[in-house]
């Protein structure tokens, strides 16, 4: 028990603090290595509470994929950073306004909310114990079962996402030379080649 | 020394506050008010997966891959929109994008 509270403090403590790194850092750059730090963290805290599913496809597909997109986009585009960071000082009272605001509510929130007497009979699927099902296999059956309209709609957003970013990236430039097939297959001897008698002595 | 539900809350709330705070404090850098917003979500799916877990329920779980998938699809968007946005004007100052305004 004492080891499960270090853990959850070390994961929780370096969570934040990268968090807090991820929007005070300098260079963008930066701002994404704490990103990836921040959700390899949350990963950590997800296997405390026995979310082994998602914390594996919080590492593999959120840190392995789409923060690396964003390394890729953050070096792709030359931008001068320190232009943009100009006036970060100018937002910070209002941005420490709200954030305050929000972060009193949610205290508020926290230490005065009860758990209903009529949820645990409110409960849809409940986790079946760990000896006889562990988490992944537990949510396969769910969600291949119950909410699998859940799960074809999230493809679904998925697939317009894939479709959405190649159309808006695509571009024709029209000084790149691709190969056409048509046009090579509807070739004949009369359209490529001419002969030309040439008299000795003479050019063309 | 016991973990509790409260202390997760805890960490899902900083979390939120915490990507508030960047989108009003990076106001020209629109890259880091995405990662802002990853951090928002982040927060949601820490509070999703903690009652999940302490309430015994897995809708939760079910609830924080959708949210996950949606918010993948979000970044590849986004960052999509931002490379074009690139392309046809050679910078990324977000004071700027308010040229389609009638």
């Amino acid at each position: 028990m004492v080891l499960t509270a270090l853990f959850f403090y070390l994961f929780a403590g370096v969570c934040i603090a990268s968090a807090f790194m991820v929007i005070a850092a300098k260079n963008p750059v930066h701002s994404v290595l704490f990103l990836i730090l921040a959700f390899v963290n949350a990963a950590g805290l997800f296997v405390l509470l026995g979310a082994e599913f998602l914390a594996m496809i919080l590492i593999i597909v959120y840190v392995g994929a789409v923060l690396v997109l964003f390394l890729f986009v953050v070096m792709m585009l030359d931008v001068d950073f320190a232009e943009l960071r100009q006036g970060f000082l100018q937002y910070m009272p209002i941005g420490a306004v709200v954030g305050g605001i929000l972060l009193v509510e949610l205290v508020l929130v926290l230490f005065t909310w009860t758990i209903g007497p009529d949820v645990q009979q409110a409960i849809a699927t409940p986790a079946p114990p760990i000896a006889r099902m562990l988490n992944t296999e537990a949510l396969g059956h769910v969600l291949y079962t119950r909410y699998v309209y859940f799960f074809q709609a999230a493809g679904l957003v998925l697939l317009v996402a894939m479709i959405g970013a190649i159309v808006l990236t695509l571009q024709h430039k029209p000084k790149v030379k691709r190969q056409n097939i048509a046009d090579q297959i509807a070739r004949t001897k009369a359209t490529a080649i001419e002969i030309v008698k040439v008299r000795p002595g003479q050019g063309l | 020394m016991t973990i509790g539900l409260g202390h997760y809350l805890t960490v899902g709330a900083i979390l939120f506050t915490l990507g508030i705070f960047g989108i009003f404090l990076n106001r020209k850098n629109v890259i880091i008010i995405m990662m802002s917003i990853e951090l928002i979500l982040l927060a949601d799916n820490v509070n999703l997966v903690a009652f999940s877990s302490f309430l015994g329920d897995l809708v939760g779980q079910v609830y924080a891959l959708l949210v996950l998938t949606v918010a993948a699809a979000e970044a590849a968007i986004g960052l999509a929109i931002l490379v074009a946005y690139y392309r046809n004007r050679g910078s990324i100052a977000v004071e700027d994008i308010n040229l389609m305004k009638g």
